[in-house]
């Protein structure tokens, strides 16, 4: 596997002046036109969410017009409208300000907790590392879906806790792969370094290890992202999820479906928004994974 | 290989434990509880529930209790119907649920392996692009998506199919198509993947070289290890179709498990939601054993220890 990889690495050498990890990413990722198209299209959707409030010439979501009832797209409701004549671009921009925020706080929550229990079981080893590991077994034993349902059973169902119920079942697999980058960092001799100029264990390892592990870090959170959403979106459907009046992607397409043998542009709308924002992520975790990553294609589940 | 699946089976017990502590803690942490009711209830009658339920006697007696009945599958009466036991529920759920997802992953692995395989043998070619392409819109088309459009185009546009409720064998096309879908693309994909991995392999040129016609160095010999990555991945599948369920028998009214262990989620019938997720986890560890044994059993060599 090496053998193919050397190459590439020798002629990159030979070339002209060291490249850092970054920049030689940045350029493998450009030249993934699928992943580059993806990274596009995401920054237009994030844009257009969360900016919905500011631009001009764009109704209030709750705005209704009964007269209109559900109407079809038009040049003044490009969606079209809903049953109760509220327009739906305007409704999707919204929805989608909140389910790209909580792919977004869910990723960052399920960041903190993964990355450090990962660190600590790695450089700790012994015991701890092995209890720690043992629960994240444990965990992965259940799919997490039923853990976020049981969390939203036993606790009020506010956005707060959707954001941490997402984000705390989300960790395991990160935690998993920091603590493998960790065990092979920690025997490295700028470790060594660290530990012989006196630095404490914690900023060891949150100082000097962690941010080495930064590149499959990014490339998994960019996958947690859409698994995210998409689990906001499942549960917003089965009404588990985002509570009125606040909509998602999710409620959306649950509200969309009751009135669908009418209204079928009140499903399709929020639907390819979802599709497309998770293909758009997906793709662009491939390409971030080739990209930093360029030997290990198969990593990650 | 005999020692290897009853220390597999050992370890189901702290696992479950586990879980089900976790459940329990959660349930007696939660603020409020299942008879907070939008009407105001009596105090008497408050009591009366908590005694009924057990819910007056000390954290410590409960657990045991909980415990002891939890491993004979017992969670007691549902809280929201009180005259039906959880275990009832579940088996009679579960008997639906389960023939919707054996039916989703037996289409699954009926047409995404083929499909994987063609399009492994004609690589880079439009059968191939065509079959990837299709993968991929499977795979990015969430199945509450997916089930609403496939009734607005079956039921009520084309009037093929009925929309709902699970009575004939009609009714079960849509359901499993909805959550077929994405395992089939899936599988399609891993297969590909495989299948390449392996045609390249000096033992299938040493097959086509010994003059094997291409129908056996394909079926016989390559499909076997070109499996394997499909094999592993049906431990996820298997807790992926459970979960889809949950979304397919909400879509489509079918009265399986998933669909009362949202509704339990919604109504906070803690009991029936702790017993359908024990009963689950304990589900998907059995399910994933078998499966780590099929892979040993295809791939000689992994050793099982």
């Amino acid at each position: 596997m090496s053998a193919t990889t050397l190459p590439v690495a020798l002629t990159a050498a030979a070339a002209g002046p060291p490249r850092s990890l970054w920049s030689d990413a940045r350029r493998r990722l450009a030249r993934n036109h699928a992943a580059v198209a993806s990274a596009w299209l995401l920054a237009f959707v994030v844009l257009a969410c969360f900016a919905a409030p500011w631009l001009p010439g764009l109704a209030d979501p709750a705005a209704q017009d009964l007269r209109l009832g559900a109407a079809l797209p038009s040049a003044t409701h490009p969606f079209g409208t809903d049953e109760l004549g509220r327009d739906l671009l305007v409704r999707v921009l919204y929805g989608g300000r909140i389910s790209l925020l909580v792919g977004l706080v869910g990723t960052l929550v399920s960041l903190l907790v993964g990355v450090s229990w990962g660190a600590v079981a790695g450089y700790a080893g012994g015991k701890l590392d092995e209890f720690m590991m043992r629960t994240v077994d444990v965990l992965y034993a259940l799919p997490n879906i039923f853990l976020v349902i049981l969390l939203m059973v036993f606790f009020s169902r506010s956005l707060l806790m959707l954001f941490v119920a997402l984000g705390l079942v989300q960790w395991l697999t990160m935690a998993r792969i920091v603590r493998g980058q960790v065990l092979t960092l920690k025997r490295q001799t700028f470790v060594e370094a660290a530990r012989a100029l006196g630095a404490s264990d914690r900023s060891i390892v949150f100082r000097h290890i962690v941010p080495n592990t930064l590149g499959p870090v990014v490339v998994y959170a960019t996958l947690t992202v859409p698994a995210v959403v998409l689990q906001e979106a499942f549960l917003s459907f089965l009404g588990l999820g985002v509570q009125p009046p606040d909509a998602s992607w999710g409620t959306l397409i649950a509200d969309g479906a009751r009135v669908m043998a009418l209204f079928p542009g009140l499903v399709v709308f929020p639907g390819l928004a979802l599709s497309l924002t998770l293909l758009a992520f997906n793709f662009l975790g491939d390409g971030l994974r080739d990209a930093l990553d360029p030997q290990d294609k198969q990593q990650g589940r | 290989m005999t020692r290897y699946v009853v220390r597999r089976l050992l370890l189901f017990v702290p696992t479950l434990w586990v879980i089900a502590t976790l459940t329990f803690l959660l349930m007696r942490l939660a603020p409020g509880g299942p008879f907070n009711a939008e009407r105001e209830i009596p105090p008497a009658a408050r009591a009366a529930l908590a005694q009924k339920y057990g819910l007056d006697r000390p954290l410590a007696a409960q657990y045991a209790t909980f415990l002891v009945r939890a491993a004979r599958l017992d969670f007691g009466p549902s809280y929201k119907f009180p005259t039906r036991e959880v275990r009832e529920i579940i088996v009679e759920g579960f008997r639906v649920s389960a023939e919707l997802g054996g039916w989703a992953l037996l289409v699954a692995l009926l047409v995404g392996i083929p499909l994987g395989v063609i399009a492994a043998l004609r690589q880079n070619t439009l059968a191939d692009t065509a079959v990837m392409a299709a993968a991929l819109a499977g795979v990015s088309i969430p199945n509450f998506v997916l089930g609403p459009l496939l009734v607005l185009a079956f039921s009520l546009g084309l009037f093929w199919l009925p929309p709902a409720l699970w009575e004939g064998p009609q009714s079960r096309v849509l359901p499993v198509l909805t959550l077929a879908a994405a395992y089939v693309a899936y599988v399609a994909r891993l297969t590909r993947a495989g299948m390449l991995e392996v045609l390249r392999q000096d033992f299938i040129r040493t097959a086509r070289a010994k003059g094997l016609p291409e129908r056996v160095v394909v079926l016989k010999h390559a499909l076997r290890l070109g499996l394997l990555p499909v094999v592993s991945y049906l431990g996820p599948a298997a807790a992926a179709v459970i979960m889809g369920s949950l979304v397919v028998e909400q879509v489509f009214a079918v009265p399986g498990l998933g669909r009362y262990l949202v509704n339990g989620a919604f109504n906070r019938d803690y009991t029936l939601v702790m017993g359908v997720v024990l009963f689950y986890a304990a589900f998907l560890m059995a399910l994933n054993l078998l499966v780590d044994l099929a892979y040993a059993w295809l791939d000689p060599r992994v050793e099982l220890k």
